[in-house]
């Protein structure tokens, strides 16, 4: 198994370790040690790579993620996670600003607590926080789900389009156009999904309450429902 | 962008190494701003002593014979040059009368700060050339904060460089940008605050200044700031034996804290704490949106 010290080795290096993995690499389990808050940690992952990553890092760590499965044992920056295509990233952990922002797909699991705008402008990608996250979370969120076991921030969902909230806590103060909605059978099903693909075991789905969007700020036509 | 630190220091056994500890924190976030830099070190009081930090563009002529020229004058002085600072030890009883001796002994040099700890050092350039200029590894003292600066409100220059002291032993740093500052400074010179510059930063600092001077401590002023001023900051501000740090509601500007029992530590990124000792086993977290932190060495004797 390959292991980057990035307090020997340049961070380029184990980046275009990563990149130049093909299909059938012998390497497939990464390990990253001292990594002391580096920026941009193992981005760009387009195989089903395996990467732990042992400490804190900064900025956009796991960005543009790709089938890849990277664990962070410690803390991340902003930007965690940033336009994951798929895989899973998991965050041992804090999350500082907009963690999982845009994402397209995959799995995001934060097992401590999220700052602001967490899944900011998500497009598709699960996110599953352990705590609690910060304000304007899932602003402007089109599609995918955002899982809080903890509280939310302010203004949660503020113009939203169709991506799926379910916070267990309290919920500080809704956004525009964001509203407290019912949840059906099939909302328990896919909560139970996530929480058990994120390993959460201590809480049950009908815990929480799910909000969505009120569909009154952009130009909601039901025929296009399949398009989210 | 701009890149803060602060440190403030709880054990003793660590207060040596200060210049040392914060001088690597603010190297590590050169790339968050490479046009100036600047340091305050609050290294500790002497009975009945106070100091001021002056400033020259042309120090081989205004710091030669400064000592005898005060002493002439009647002002006993100890003076240390450090490349273009020098900082004036004087009794604190002079303190008032000095500042117009040297507007009419030395008209160039500017004041950089005054107070019975705090010396302040900043200048154009990396923050590696910032700190081996002013020889800050080799300050002790009991808390500091540091800059470097991306300009953006207002000119590259050693005035408008952070920290920016406004008043005896405070000083701020500032990551962001007001929008308000003009209306407030204006208001401000009319309660009698005066200006070097025409920086927002510096603008932030005069605010807590004089809501001080009105009788407020920093955690108090620091919570009327989330009011009165508009626009984007991460601050953090040192008094001589306080420490405090807020951010705007929106909190955009990068913060990260860590504390253990022998110091509190700020960076615009964990990467400037990387090298304290014991941050493996510190509790390090994000300081809340619109929440006043706030430490001070004689509330917590």
């Amino acid at each position: 198994m390959p292991v980057f010290d990035l307090s020997q080795t340049p961070l380029r290096e184990l980046n275009s370790a990563l990149h130049t993995l093909g299909a059938g690499a012998n390497d497939t389990a990464f390990e990253v040690v001292n990594p002391r808050g580096h920026h941009a940690v193992a981005v760009g992952i387009d195989t089903s790579v395996v990467v732990e990553i042992k400490g804190s890092v900064g900025y956009y760590c796991a960005g543009m993620n790709d089938g890849g499965t990277v664990t962070v044992h410690g803390s991340v920056g902003p930007g965690v996670a940033e336009n994951m295509m798929s895989g899973t990233v998991i965050i041992e952990g804090d999350a500082s600003q907009y963690a999982g922002a845009t994402g397209r797909g995959g799995l995001l699991v934060i097992k401590g607590n999220a700052a602001s705008r967490c899944g900011i402008s998500m497009k598709g990608i699960d996110i599953v926080v352990k705590g609690s996250i910060g304000h304007m979370s899932a602003f402007m969120g089109q599609s995918g789900h955002l899982v809080v076991c903890g509280d939310a921030g302010e203004a949660l969902g503020d113009s939203l389009y169709e991506a799926k909230l379910f916070v267990r806590g309290s919920v500080k103060s809704l956004g525009a156009d964001c509203i407290e909605k019912e949840m059906r059978p099939e909302h328990l099903a896919k909560l139970a999904e996530l929480l058990g693909k994120a390993g959460i075991t201590d809480v049950k789905p009908e815990e929480f309450k799910r909000y969505g969007s009120a569909r009154k700020l952009y130009n909601f036509n039901i025929d296009n429902a399949d398009a989210y | 962008m701009c890149g803060i630190v602060g440190l403030f220091l709880k054990d003793k056994a660590l207060e040596p190494r200060l210049g040392d500890l914060l001088s690597d924190m603010l190297i590590t976030m050169t790339d968050r701003g490479p046009d100036s830099a600047g340091i305050a070190i609050y290294g500790g009081t002497t009975a009945g002593k106070a100091k001021l930090t002056v400033q020259s563009a042309d120090p081989a002529s205004d710091f030669t014979d400064l000592g005898s020229d005060l002493a002439t004058a009647d002002i006993d002085a100890a003076v240390t040059i450090k490349s273009t600072h020098a900082v004036i030890e004087i009794a604190a009883s002079k303190l008032g009368e000095i500042r117009a001796i040297l507007c009419d002994i030395r008209p160039n040099i500017r004041i950089m700060g005054s107070g019975e700890s705090v010396e302040i050092f900043k200048e154009i350039g990396l923050p590696k050339d910032v700190v081996s200029r002013f020889d800050v590894r080799s300050m002790g003292g009991t808390h500091g904060i540091g800059h470097t600066r991306m300009a953006t409100e207002s000119a590259v220059t050693t005035f408008g460089a952070h920290p920016f002291s406004t008043g005896a032993d405070q000083c701020l740093v500032h990551n962001g940008s007001l929008s308000n500052h003009n209306n407030l400074r204006r208001e401000l010179v009319r309660e009698g605050m005066t200006f070097e510059t025409q920086n927002d930063s510096e603008v932030a600092a005069a605010y807590l200044t004089a809501e001080m001077a009105k009788g407020k401590d920093l955690r108090q002023a620091l919570t009327g700031a989330l009011d009165d001023l508009d626009g984007f900051f991460t601050f953090v501000v040192g008094t001589k034996s306080g420490f405090g740090v807020v951010r705007d509601p929106i909190a955009c500007k990068p913060a990260v804290m860590a504390e253990t029992d022998q110091y509190v530590a700020f960076g615009s990124e964990y990467r400037a704490l990387v090298n304290l000792p014991g941050i493996e086993t510190a509790r390090v977290w994000e300081p809340e949106p619109a929440t006043v932190y706030f430490w001070d060495h004689e509330k917590a004797a």
